[in-house]
């Protein structure tokens, strides 16, 4: 079932995240690929995440369709113009991607690649808008396309922004993405379930669908170095003593997720559970949480 | 030196709807050396808007509008007519338009789209920038240019990466959209915020070969011709 129509269906939506390693070596995300399977909706590709170049998120997307895991084809506005948006927005309906993720991507002066000129020529609201136009058939300036696309596109949103201007800010670029033709929203990982919830009660108005993000704790570095460094993730000091205290880091963190996955069921349409490595025990943790 | 052209008629009305009234700011620097913006256009512009039913308060050229000191302190005597406004007009390059919006506190219209010269960028003491993109957005963005005040020169609002409202590439550095999110909140202009802005026309941001024809660029190709 395509994650549109599971979406659809009103069923509790779970999403992962796969990210492509740096090299050709394809070994890893076959094998997650293989254990993601039947255990989620749909994954999403990362696209050079955090700015680090690595293998391509339209090939990994293929791959994933081939071993009949449905991608989610996150495409960033940093490193591609407008010409290549779209021609790789083709390409993608071709080998068969129906989701897009539209986001606007990290600066490349945070990554391995800091020299890069940052590309920017549209933004995540464009880019929606610009999927929106393939998908009716016209390019962004009009031409007519010989077959279209019709891509399913998704959008993210940060709820953390912790500003009262950040914070209206994302709900302002949120309703104009869904303007542009967003259908569905993952966030930035959720530590806080009842701040969400006044999130989610904000948003209830735009009719739609929100799966909130997940990351779970590794280590209590981890958590510190998110709440230092990941604008809008705060992971709450109880959740790092828990994590201090434990003796079994890796099952405490997998408890932890599994918990806010419960408590993020009755305010949410779905979890986008990003396990950076962990992807493997994505199974556990959705057994732990009874899904 | 700064070059600038005056936007489209159409453009500027647009701006000014559901407004009565306006001031009219000119600068006799640039914006007056390029024909748009200096004591003989902003009589033509006031002519223009009184025609089209807008009632003008005042008008005022300084030179020059790129120093919020000189800003304050030319229109001291302006106040009363700059209150009486709905907003002000300012005929002058992009970063006029945000000196002005900067110091003071009203809605101000860029009546002008900056050109690009090709990397002469004048000089000016303020913190204001100004890409001379040639498609001006300080209307929807009060005044605060989001191709410079944000690091990723976003124009359709916030990314996620802001933390306690700075840039999460520098956190000396203000949130650009963070400024223009409270600029407008003040302004009780919130709503501009939600525009959808169409990709910009990068074409837009190229000096013309007309722009570069200095006449020294002129005597280059000369020799270059005569050397070839």
């Amino acid at each position: 079932m395509s994650l549109q129509s599971v979406l659809e269906s009103g069923k509790f939506v779970i999403t992962a995240e796969v990210g492509p390693l740096k090299g050709t070596d394809t070994t890893e995300i076959i094998e997650a690929a293989e254990i993601l399977r039947g255990r989620v909706d749909a994954a999403n590709v990362t696209d050079q995440q955090s700015s680090v170049m690595r293998l391509g998120s339209l090939a990994t997307s293929h791959l994933l369709k081939e071993k009949g895991l449905d991608p989610i084809f996150q495409m960033t506005c940093r490193d591609r113009n407008r010409i290549a948006l779209q021609s790789d927005l083709l390409s993608a309906h071709v080998l068969g991607i129906e989701n897009v993720l539209a986001i606007t991507g990290d600066l490349p002066s945070l990554g391995d690649h800091p020299q890069a000129m940052p590309v920017y020529d549209l933004d995540s609201v464009q880019l929606l808008w610009v999927i929106s136009r393939l998908n009716q058939g016209y390019d962004m300036v009009g031409n007519e396309l010989k077959g279209k696309t019709n891509f399913f596109p998704g959008a993210v949103v940060n709820p953390g922004v912790n500003t009262e201007a950040g914070f209206e800010l994302q709900l302002i670029k949120m309703e104009k993405k869904i303007n542009a033709g967003a259908r569905f929203f993952q966030t930035q990982a959720i530590y806080e379930p009842e701040k969400f919830y006044k999130f989610m009660k904000r948003v209830e108005g735009f009719k739609v669908p929100v799966l909130a993000g997940i990351i779970p704790l590794k280590s209590v570095g981890m958590a510190r170095y998110m709440n230092k460094s990941v604008a809008g993730v705060f992971v709450p000091e109880e959740l790092i003593k828990k994590m201090a205290d434990a003796k079994d880091k890796t099952q405490t963190g997998i408890e932890i997720a599994a918990n806010l996955i419960k408590e993020l069921k009755d305010i949410s349409q779905g979890v986008h559970i990003m396990a950076i490595g962990w992807e493997k025990k994505v199974p556990e943790i959705l057994d732990a949480a009874g899904l | 030196m700064i070059l600038s052209k005056q936007k489209p008629w159409e453009e500027i009305l647009g701006y000014l709807e559901g407004e009565n009234s306006v001031f009219i700011l000119g600068c006799n620097g640039c914006a007056q050396a390029s024909g748009t913006g200096g004591p003989e256009q902003v009589k033509e512009m006031k002519s223009k808007l009184e025609e089209a039913g807008k009632k003008v308060t005042g008008s005022s050229v300084v030179d020059f509008l790129c120093e919020k000191a000189l800003i304050k302190s030319r229109l001291r005597s302006k106040i009363e007519p700059i209150k009486a406004a709905d907003s002000i007009l300012v005929m002058t390059c992009g970063v006029g338009v945000q000196a002005v919006a900067a110091a003071v506190n009203k809605v101000c219209h860029p009546a002008c789209d900056t050109v690009n010269l090709g990397g002469s960028r004048g000089e000016w003491m303020g913190s204001e920038r100004c890409l001379e993109c040639g498609e001006c957005l300080l209307e929807y963005t009060g005044g605060i240019c989001p191709l410079t005040a944000c690091t990723k020169g976003l124009i359709n609002g916030q990314c996620g990466g802001a933390s306690q409202g700075k840039c999460e590439l520098n956190p000396e550095k203000d949130c650009g959209w963070e400024l223009i999110y409270n600029r407008l909140k003040a302004l009780n202009h919130l709503d501009k915020l939600r525009r959808f802005i169409p990709p910009k026309d990068y074409n837009k941001m190229m000096p013309d070969v007309e722009t570069m024809a200095t006449s020294r660029w002129a005597l280059e190709r000369t020799s270059q011709k005569e050397k070839a």
